[in-house]
């Protein structure tokens, strides 16, 4: 009796017994045997069905760090604060001459309806500043990665399968610039510089990110160059630099894609650091580092104001880390049943 | 070339060499063959014998920088030993192309086996997209590929291993190679499946008029396709000959134990295939004598000592390296007097020991002796 509630479909095929017998069965026996079929590759919501309870949750939580970041940068920049979300920079304590009125706020006020997450100890709305503070986090991660990518997943994946001359030559740069005290280094070049703009701090950090894409792509392209498929495509005459990126490249930009995941986790505590220090981005705009620094000096009086961006950090920091480790099982997986 | 009898391919005395740090790996050492147009070749021995290697240096793939070739091979009235990898990349697809051993590995995981096919069409002969996809989904029908249509837009991983060997076949195929070697085709294969791929390759080589190197470790897999055998071990070649000629009058120990060693129907239920005891040398500190002697049911004091060139046989177009070669009266006075010495692997081969002790224990002794 419990059976048939077992799964819709057995309850259907029990009512229409007599043309269900000789349906096939639902699942495939095996994907080899099946011709005609389009080639299917699993699409977003799939990978996202097969994810692990945390892994889902800390999905969600980047793609609103994301969709927040952008909302408040469209507010600030395309529709000049037009949309519901507080000035990030507006001291809502202050008297305005025109219209006479004090302000409506005052400095480190609890959460409320106006403000969500309360004010800090300029009265600023502290949600506002949180999502000001993730678009600095998401550009300099998106550039670090980018920059990482594009010329790290490169070189690697070049010298891992030239070899010789050139793989000595490049990786020994790379380790010089690998043997520096990566911080200090950040810390030494940032300070040269008087403005320090956001395009300044990405740049800064996604070259120095470069290096250890370097070395990822460079140890897969190293597996994947003795793969008897490269030296098949030798032995039909196909040009190196078409073996390099029609089959050395696509094998390696999935696992640096997912390092670039748990990359950018250690992007975004740099620049927190940075920020910390004072030597990011330059004021008024927030960041999550700078907004830390700045509550710390009044963390007896309301320590919430620490609070949230630090949570902010470390949600944001432990969703990616959780995310590119899933990425990289997939992958791995992947590639050993290959 | 209008003479058909003009050999397409003559290699002689090849060497491969590695440099280790700890010694010289002489992993082809002197090998020498002529190949006609149209004929095909089996090259046999065990695992490190040798024989990939030498096909991979005939065709200049040996990409590692550690590798030292002399020697000589002409191919067309071409020398290609020496050629740099860029003018060897001119004769790879269009004049020779391999065929490699694991299906599973020799195809790009990641891209669509139609893009692997016409890929290097294009590049090669310059026909477009259409053309190349045309002719790649007739070359996937030649090759037995069922609804080709469909399977041009898979990837490796759809495709069971028997389908994924025909793609790589296909794939060697495509440019028109005249000579195609290939790499041990059906070793990854089950044995059904291995008897379709060689049947398709026989007939892809005789419609196409190739001639083709087949390397292999099975004797049973040359038999019926080669037209000549050359038999491997140590880098060196040990016997050549016709293919009747050598499954008729076998010289070599080396070639009788190979073919001993493959199962036959006619046995009786439980039969103990007979194997080779010992392993193949150690090709950096070579024994000075015959490479075969310590595992040689034959072996005498000579055979350690001094070792046997390639001589000529009676029959046409064979010959072998063996002092005491069997089916002579020396051959059989040497095994004779070991098996009443008790030499370890020539009671293997007898099936002596098989009776009293455990074969490990006659393994144990020959290793001991290796």
């Amino acid at each position: 009796m419990s059976e048939t509630f077992d799964t819709p479909d057995v309850q259907r095929a029990e009512s229409t017994a007599t043309q269900a017998v000789i349906e096939p069965p639902a699942a495939e026996p095996a994907s080899t045997t099946k011709p005609g079929e389009k080639p299917r590759r699993a699409r977003p919501h799939e990978i996202f069905r097969d994810m692990p309870l945390l892994v889902k949750i800390s999905a969600v939580w980047l793609i609103l760090v994301v969709f927040g970041a952008i909302y408040a940068k469209l507010d600030q920049s395309v529709f000049g604060g037009a949309l519901p979300l507080q000035d990030p920079n507006l001291q809502t304590n202050n008297f305005n001459s025109e219209t006479g009125d004090f302000g409506t706020g005052e400095p480190l006020e609890s959460p409320s309806t106006s403000h969500w997450l309360g004010t800090d100890a300029l009265a600023r709305d502290t949600f506002s500043r949180i999502l000001h503070g993730g678009w600095v986090s998401l550009i300099v991660a998106g550039t670090a990665a980018g920059f990482g990518v594009i010329v790290g997943g490169l070189l690697g994946s070049l010298v891992g399968f030239v070899r010789g001359r050139t793989e000595n030559v490049i990786m020994s740069l790379i380790d010089v610039i690998l043997a520096f005290p990566a911080l200090i280094l950040l810390l030494a070049l940032v300070s040269i510089f008087e403005v320090r703009s956001l395009a300044l701090i990405s740049i800064v950090i996604g070259v120095l990110s470069i290096p250890a894409y370097t070395r990822v792509s460079r140890a897969i392209s190293l597996a994947i160059s003795q793969r008897e498929f490269v030296l098949a495509a030798r032995a039909i005459g196909t040009k190196p630099r078409t073996i390099l990126f029609r089959e050395i490249i696509p094998n390696v930009l999935p696992t640096v894609l997912a390092y670039a995941l748990v990359a950018a986790a250690f992007v975004v505590v740099v620049e927190g650091s940075l920020s910390f220090l004072g030597l990011s981005v330059q004021l008024p705009q927030s960041t999550w580092g700078n907004m830390i620094n700045q509550a710390r000096r009044d963390i007896r009086l309301n320590i919430a104001q620490v609070f949230w961006p630090s949570l902010a950090l470390s949600l944001t920091v432990l969703a990616l880390n959780q995310v590119g480790d899933f990425f990289q099982r997939r992958f791995a997986v992947r590639d050993s049943a290959l | 070339m209008a003479d058909a009898h003009t050999p397409v391919l003559v290699v002689d005395d090849l060497r491969t060499h590695f440099e280790l740090p700890i010694g010289m790996v002489k992993a082809v050492d002197g090998v020498s063959f002529e190949l006609e147009r149209g004929k095909t070749l089996g090259v046999v021995g065990e695992s490190g014998s040798g024989k990939t290697v030498l096909s991979r240096t005939i065709m200049g793939l040996n990409i590692a920088s550690n590798a030292r070739t002399s020697g000589s091979v002409v191919y067309d009235g071409r020398e290609l030993v020496g050629l740099t990898p860029g003018e060897m990349r001119q004769l790879w697809g269009t004049e020779m192309a391999m065929v490699f051993q694991d299906p599973m590995t020799s195809l790009n995981p990641v891209v669509k086996v139609g893009r692997q096919l016409t890929e290097h069409m294009r590049a090669h002969l310059g026909t477009s997209k259409q053309e190349a996809k045309a002719s790649a989904i007739e070359l996937l029908r030649s090759v037995r590929i069922p609804e080709p249509e469909e399977r041009f837009n898979n990837f490796p991983h759809e495709m069971s291993g028997g389908m994924r060997q025909r793609v790589c076949i296909a794939v060697a195929l495509a440019c028109g190679p005249k000579v195609l070697f290939a790499d041990e085709p059906t070793t990854a294969l089950d044995v059904t499946v291995q008897h379709q791929i060689l049947n398709l390759l026989a007939q892809q080589q005789r419609e196409r008029y190739m001639t083709m190197i087949l390397v292999t470790h099975d004797l049973g897999v040359v038999a019926g396709r080669a037209d000549e055998i050359m038999v491997m071990y140590a880098g060196k070649a040990v016997e050549k000959a016709s293919t009747s000629t050598l499954f008729s009058a076998m010289r070599h120990p080396y070639t009788e134990a190979l073919f001993r060693s493959i199962p036959k129907t006619g046995n009786p239920k439980h039969t103990r295939l007979t194997a080779i005891a010992g392993r193949p040398p150690d090709l950096i500190h070579p024994p000075p004598g015959c490479k075969f002697a310590p595992r040689c049911p034959y072996a005498q004091e000579r055979c350690r000592e001094e070792e046997p060139e390639l001589q000529a046989a009676p029959e046409p177009g064979h010959s072998f390296a063996c002092h005491y070669p069997v089916g002579s009266e020396a051959g059989k006075a040497a095994y004779e007097a070991n098996l009443a010495a008790g030499v370890p692997q020539t009671l293997a081969a007898a099936g002596q020991v098989q009776a009293t002790e455990d074969l490990s224990v006659v393994a144990a002794a020959a290793e001991e002796v290796v």
